[in-house]
């Protein structure tokens, strides 16, 4: 017998030159900002704005600004963090792990990706801060900084220690690996550059590449030593997080099965993140043929799976705390389904577990808008999986007597908006001053997998 | 060392390597650090000690000028060391309740109220009112200068003006009328004896806040006897309560739950327990605590008593009475039990109805409890108040016939139903004088407000009880320009001596001159003093009583149950008679059964609460329309298992409108609702009552909203007394862990050795059997530990700070495991209290968490908290098991926004807070600490004498105010203390077991190994 595989479907459309990569991509950071981004911007900035009061209302008065109480210490504060976190998961694991595998679809977007990633572990990183009652000292107290106290040292066995050391490794790697690849790409910006200031920005931001090959080898081996050192790290992060509640005692965080059930959903966000910023990326750019429908297919397909993932967890999750016998831990889960927070499970579960399934359709993994809508969706989820592991485990465990409800606050919503106004913004700037695809990656595949020469 | 380089040595000493300068070298400090050594004057400790001195120093001078800066003694008094606390025996005198106490000072401030261990009236337990009561001292709501209409007048002025005006009416033949609550100080009385003497026409008025005249009447009747009597619980084997809250508010709770549960202990070969029933209609404390509860209407009361009294009297063979009567099996089943325990039991009622009560002494005379467990010799003098008496007065008042009124220390406008006729008709009289020491809605309506002092700033003698003498004696000087009551009595007839003199010579005269142990008056004088408590060698003679009462006659009167909806008026816990209204500690206190606090609010059945619409959760309710006699209010409702179909209930004390920034405008007055039927007050409204759902809604603040205990049975572990005498283990749960190698208990299954201790090992014991719920430990940790208060916006927010809590558990008819009827509570439910402090884990789940170790374990086993070091991540709060963690949401302390927190936002009220401990700031964890500056207090103590901390000497603010010893604290390592001899510690190769059957740890399955045991609930009923 004799196989042969299918014929790949190109994965740039239309016949585009390498020259034409660089008009398309360079275009977009030499034009004047369009009406569309100053409206978007001034968009972020309010949202910011209004999260920014909230933050200050937060900062100056104390915790209680937020809806927490004696039984809840933590729901948005934690939920956001987590779930900026899981979505900060997509960017490292498309260029980090995809790279290893040779997936070379990942191209057209591991640079918008990987800036997404950043920007999300950044909003993710102001939640441990800010939900701290003092932050003013915890934000570097939390450090293993050498004192003058002689034994007084950070504690490590808290889980909280560790996700300073995950998340910081994580943001760092990230950061080089990201900048890494843009080099090339500023260099191509400097290049072209007919003003002074871009010539002088770009210069020092491509830090005087010279398109060598000897340069080029020597990016292409630290690119993938990087790879090498964050795909470990896709793992890691959530794993670590996920430990903040599997190492408790709290019934319905105690539980063994959150490392993989956590980066499989973390690996769902943030994909489903990556697509809703660019399909709008794609539509506003023109770039729909570097980002074709076949990449939001394989991204779809991605989404399918990790929600399956993450599907089976929940339900693995409720046989445990039937088969473990434990009264605290079957009610926990009991309460999660059927009590006062069982909107929150039910939007969980719909989004998550069951509106990724549409994607077996072909006709809706390959549709732009459904794609679009369900990526939202999906985020949507998720962030009801945290707020349910974080408010509906710790709203009632063990002692009856001390179950409480948590009701938000304008300060609880608020905060999260500042997030949003800073990832938004940051992700706007990025659009218009960086280039949004990797134009010296995605030129490597001109030749073998783009319609002219498959013609 | 290099080259060249000089080496220079501190001595010859180490040139030649002397051992003991070698020795001495490696100590920190080289020579022995100066403690309290009787040979060094100061030391470095007392240096500090003097700096926390001299800041408290400055905050009491504030009170006259803001003088800020810290001045150190010049000479120092003698009986002051900086640093070290003092106590003082006293009286708590307050309104119609008292308590014999000890009051803790530092650097000349009361900062704690203790119990009095050698008062036969008190018994050595306190109340939450009276732990609260040390921050009413240092309320700036108190009257601060004498008054006229309000404005600040001269002592000198108000005394020549009252004075002035008592002669003329005098002088004219008028009456003059002193009103007071029960007067019980043979001092006080001499003094108004001698006012008397000066103004012939004066009478003195009696009246207390909530009347037990009903009882004083019916003794009147049975024995010719006018008085309350003394019961005694410690005695009996059945009760039978008919809606008297002896374990709350009736009478003398602090003695009575004291005595009552010393015969519910179990333990140490005492294996049987008096049985409680309680027929009553709200859900009150004893209701709570009874081992049947009937629920039952006001209007029933009656019937069920006679037909108590009918079965009773067919088995003594005597005549039975008419009237209506009603029974059913618990009466039968109490009756036998009575029966079986005659001379040993009690009944009691709650009623103010004469003839009721007249019944119930018929039953207890039939049951031979006189002499026993009742004693009308030892009367009981603070609640003395006469009705009748107040009643005329009002209608002379109103007529106009009496020239001159001083309120002694009372506020009838507000707490007398007929306040509003006191008010209006205050005006007929030429000269109104209150006492009273801060302003309420009777001082604003007088002329002159001349302020008593406060009872810890006074001078004064008591008998609570005939033949039991106390003396107060003042543990601050006057705050602010005030003078004692009684040295304003006999200033104005007269006598120009101090009261204090005064009271030293009527001591001199009376008990000093009837004993014969000492001869020296001071001896004798500070001896008293320095105990508190004086009992005169022949205190009340023996005298029999004959019951004379014509029952039948009685009962003819006695009408049966009516059928409408009834109200029943009752005292909240927390704030009683209401005359502590001010005082935010009582005000956020939740009351033991509702859980609810800041306000009062309709208690209503279940079932009624389904009629009305309301469903009741996380505090959100509805306010109804209260038809009381064609008076229409609006007030909240609370949905209260076990209230008596067709009954509602409603709390007195709230609804002030003259008390203070605190209590201002809380809840409604209750009191205008109270019937004065033929004389006497009535609290049970039985006709004209309606109410109306009017779906407004409202939230009532709880500090517990989830009622049920979910038949989590590591949580709440309870039996029977049956089969506890079967199995003294009844009623345990003891989880096993699955290994590999079959099934464990859960401390079995580690893989960590864990803490050793090798000094201490502090733990504690609850015994749930003897707590009743009063609530008093969570004052004095309050007082004790400096616990803010919140506010009631805040309690809504779930965000009380109460380090110790009770929870209170209600049982459910569901089945177990159908978890969502298992939330809704019996219609009657029986009742489990449970204190919840910090367990101080051996294994503590917040400890593993902390990022930067701001709580840790302390080498003797506790779990401490470095507030300085914590940031504020909460993970501590949300890791623990039993959610006792309490989180700084706010700054509390000189907050605007907080200003119901007295006790930190002015600094009058910071007097109190205890320097010992300190106020937390905003964004940290704080929580139980086991009292660690009592332990560290006694181990210094014990250290400069050379020795080791003895069982006793350490006792946490909770266990010491406990007044049923439900709590105890001690040392594990220490074999001989109370808490390893309880819990028959044995140890075995370093691994330590407990051998008592009772005792268990909540939550054992997960293996967090407390420091804090609870012993069973036994209930005595047939299972």
């Amino acid at each position: 017998m004799h196989a042969t595989a299918a014929v790949r479907e190109a994965l740039v459309t239309n016949g585009k030159t390498v020259h034409d990569v660089t008009v398309d991509i360079c275009s977009r950071v030499e034009e004047k900002p369009s009406k569309l981004w100053l409206a978007s911007i001034a968009f972020a900035l309010g949202l910011l704005t209004v999260g920014a009061y909230a933050l200050y209302l937060l900062l100056w008065n104390g915790i209680g600004m937020w809806g927490l109480n004696k039984t809840v210490g933590w729901a948005w504060d934690i939920t956001n963090f987590v779930w900026w976190v899981g979505i900060g998961h997509a960017g490292t694991l498309i260029s980090a792990i995809l790279l290893l595998f040779r997936q070379k679809w990942r191209m057209s977007i591991n640079r918008a990706a990987e800036a997404m990633t950043i920007f999300a572990v950044i909003c993710a990183a102001m939640f441990p801060i800010f939900h701290m009652g003092r932050p003013w000292l915890g934000f570097y107290w939390a450090l293993p900084l050498p004192n003058t106290f002689g034994s007084l040292w950070v504690n490590f066995s808290s889980p909280l220690l560790w996700d300073v050391f995950a998340i910081s490794t994580y943001f760092s790697v990230s950061l080089v690996f990201w900048y890494l690849g843009l080099i090339p790409d500023f260099a191509v910006i400097r290049d072209r550059a007919t003003n002074k200031v871009s010539k002088a920005v770009y210069g020092a931001l491509s830090f005087g590449w010279d398109g060598a090959a000897r340069t080029w080898s020597r990016y292409e081996s630290v690119a993938l030593i990087l790879a090498g050192l964050a795909t470990p790290l896709v793992l890691s992060v959530h794993t670590i997080v996920s430990m903040d509640f599997a190492t408790s005692v709290i019934p319905g965080w105690h539980t063994t099965i959150f490392p993989p059930y956590f980066v499989a959903g973390a690996i769902f966000s943030g994909f489903a993140m990556v697509l809703t910023l660019l399909i709008v990326t794609r539509k506003v750019y023109k770039l729909e043929d570097y980002i074709t429908i076949n990449h939001i297919e394989l991204m779809n397909i991605i989404i399918i799976i990790t929600g399956s993932i993450v599907g089976i967890a929940y339900i693995t999750e409720f046989f445990i705390a039937w088969y473990s016998g434990v009264p605290a831990e079957q009610y926990a889960f009991i309460n999660r389904a059927t009590g006062p927070y069982w909107w929150a499970y039910a939007s969980m579960m719909t989004c998550n577990v069951i509106s990724p399934q549409l994607f077996w359709f072909k006709k809706i993994r390959t549709n732009i808008a459904s794609t679009f809508v369900l990526s939202i969706v999906v985020n949507i989820g998720m962030w009801f999986e945290r707020f349910v592991i974080i408010v509906t485990s710790l709203h009632r465990d063990y002692l009856p007597s001390s179950w409480a409800m948590f009701y938000p606050t304008f300060v609880d919503v608020g905060v999260y908006l500042f997030s949003f106004g800073f990832f938004l913004f940051a992700f706007l700037l990025f659009a218009k001053f960086f280039p949004v695809i990797n134009m010296a990656e995605v030129k490597s595949i001109i030749k073998s997998s783009s319609e002219k020469v498959s013609d | 060392m290099e080259k060249g380089k000089k080496t220079y040595w501190k001595g010859l000493e180490q040139l030649t390597n002397d051992p003991a300068f070698v020795q001495i070298e490696r100590n920190e400090f080289p020579e022995k650090l100066p403690l309290k050594d009787e040979e060094f004057g100061a030391s470095r400790r007392d240096f500090l000690k003097m700096m926390g001195f001299s800041v408290a120093a400055a905050s009491l001078a504030a009170c006259e000028t803001p003088i800020r800066k810290a001045i150190p003694y010049l000479n120092k008094p003698i009986e002051i060391d900086p640093g070290v606390p003092g106590y003082y025996a006293s009286s708590y005198i307050n309104g119609s309740d008292y308590c014999s106490i000890v009051v803790k000072t530092r650097e000349g401030r009361p900062i704690k109220i203790e119990g009095n261990k050698l008062s036969a009236v008190s018994g050595g337990g306190t109340s939450a009112q009276v732990e609260a009561s040390i921050l009413s001292l240092y309320d700036k709501e108190r009257l601060q200068n004498p008054t006229k209409n309000g404005s600040p007048i001269t002592w000198n002025d108000l005394d020549k003006e009252v004075m002035a005006l008592l002669s003329s009416i005098s002088a004219a033949g008028g009456q003059i009328r002193i009103v007071s609550n029960s007067i019980y100080s043979p001092s006080t009385l001499a003094a108004i004896e001698a006012f008397k003497a000066k103004y012939p026409g004066t009478e003195v008025v009696t009246y207390d806040p909530v009347s037990n005249y009903g009882i004083t009447k019916a003794n009147e009747t049975s024995f010719g006897v006018a008085v309350v009597p003394s019961y005694d619980f410690s005695k009996v084997k059945t009760v039978v309560s008919f809606d008297a809250d002896f374990l709350g508010t009736w009478i003398n709770p602090i003695l009575f739950s004291k005595e009552f549960t010393k015969t519910r202990k179990l333990g140490s070969g005492k294996k049987d327990m008096s049985r409680l029933y309680s027929f009553e209609s709200n859900m009150s404390l004893t209701g709570a605590n009874a081992d049947y509860r009937i629920a039952v209407k006001p209007s029933q009361q009656g019937a069920l008593i006679v037909s108590l009294y009918n079965v009773i009297a067919s088995k003594a063979v005597v005549p039975t009475i008419g009237g209506s009567s009603s029974t059913n099996d618990a009466i039968s089943k109490a009756a036998s039990d009575l029966w079986n325990s005659r001379g040993n039991s009690l009944v009691v009622s709650g009623s103010n109805d004469p003839g009721i009560q007249t019944i119930v002494n018929g039953i207890n005379s039939l049951l031979a409890n006189y002499g026993s467990t009742i004693d009308l010799g030892k009367s009981v003098n603070f609640r003395s108040g006469n009705d009748e008496q107040m009643e005329k007065f009002i209608t002379d008042l109103s007529s106009g016939s009496i020239g001159a009124v001083i309120y002694y220390n009372c506020n009838p406008v507000y707490d007398y139903p007929k306040g509003t006729a006191i008010a209006a008709n205050i005006s007929k009289t030429s000269l109104s004088v209150s006492t009273s020491d801060r302003s309420d809605e009777t001082t604003s309506v007088v002329a002159y407000q001349a302020p008593d002092s406060h009872f810890l700033e006074s001078w004064n003698d008591a008998e609570p009880i005939a033949g039991q003498l106390s003396l107060s004696q003042p543990t601050i000087s006057n705050l602010f320009n005030n003078r004692q009551a009684q040295e304003s009595f006999l200033m104005w007839s007269g006598n120009e001596f101090t009261y204090y003199d005064f009271l030293k010579a009527n001591w001199e005269a009376t008990h000093f001159a009837n004993q014969s142990v000492e001869t020296e008056l001071q001896t004798f004088w500070d001896k008293t003093l320095y105990d508190g408590v004086f009992v005169p060698a022949v205190s009340v003679e023996e005298k029999s009583y004959e019951f004379t009462a014509d029952l039948n006659a009685t009962a003819q009167n006695i009408k049966g149950s009516g059928s409408g909806l009834e109200l029943v008026i009752y005292q909240s816990i927390a704030i009683g008679s209401g005359n502590q209204a001010n005082n935010p500690w009582l005000q956020e206190m939740p009351d033991p059964v509702t859980k609810a606090c800041w306000e009062n609010y309709l208690t209503v059945s279940q079932a009624h609460a389904v009629e009305l619409g309301i469903v009741m959760s996380e505090g959100n309710t509805q306010k109804v329309d209260l038809t009381i006699n064609g008076t229409t209010i609006s007030v909240p409702v609370v949905v209260q298992p076990g209230q008596a179909q067709g009954t509602i209930g409603l709390a007195l004390g709230y609804g002030r409108k003259k008390a203070g920034v605190v209590a201002d405008d809380l809840g409604l007055d209750a009191n205008p609702f109270v019937e004065v039927k033929s004389g006497i007050r009535n609290y049970n409204i039985t006709s004209g009552v309606s109410i109306a759902a009017t779906g407004e809604p409202y939230r009532v603040a709880h500090t517990q909203t989830h009622h049920t205990h979910m038949d989590r049975h590591s949580v709440i572990q309870e039996s029977t007394l049956a089969e506890y005498k079967e199995n003294p283990a009844a009623g345990r749960h003891f989880p096993k862990i699955s290994t590999s190698t079959g099934k464990k208990q859960p401390y079995e299954v580690s893989l960590w050795e864990g803490h050793t201790y090798t000094n201490h090992h502090w733990a504690m014991t609850i015994d749930m059997n003897s707590c009743t719920g009063c609530g008093t430990c969570t004052i004095a940790c309050q007082a004790e530990n400096n616990v803010p208060v919140v506010g009631k916006e805040e309690v809504l927010n779930r965000r009380e700070m109460s380090w110790i809590r009770i929870d209170r558990y209600y049982s459910s008819d569901a089945e177990h495991g159908d978890l969502k009827a298992l939330e809704k509570a019996s219609e009657n439910p029986e009742v489990t209290f449970q204190p919840m402090m910090c367990q101080h884990c051996n294994n503590a789940p917040c400890e593993a968490v902390c990022p930067v170790a701001a709580t840790n374990h302390s080498t003797e086993g506790l779990n401490q908290m470095a507030y300085n070091r914590c940031i504020g991540t909460r993970y501590c709060a949300n890791n623990c098991p039993y959610k006792v963690r309490r989180f700084n949401w706010f700054k509390y302390h000189d907050n605007r926004d907080f200003p119901e927190n007295l006790s930190m936002n002015n600094d009058l009220g910071k007097m109190v807070l205890n320097p010992d401990v300190t106020v937390r700031a905003r964004g940290v964890m704080e929580k139980c600490t086991m009292c660690v500056q009592r332990i560290q207090y006694g181990k210094l103590e014990a250290k400069k004498e050379k020795r080791r901390v003895k069982d006793g000497e350490v006792v946490t603010a909770c266990a010491k105010a406990c007044p049923t010893n439900a709590i105890t604290f001690g040392d594990l390592l220490d074999s001989e203390s109370k808490v390893s001899k309880s819990l028959r510690i044995e140890r075995e190769d370093n691994h330590m077991r407990w051998k008592e059957e009772r005792a268990y740890h909540v939550l054992e399955e997960i293996g967090v190994k407390p420091n804090v045991w609870y012993f069973t609930k036994i209930r005595n009923k047939e299972a």
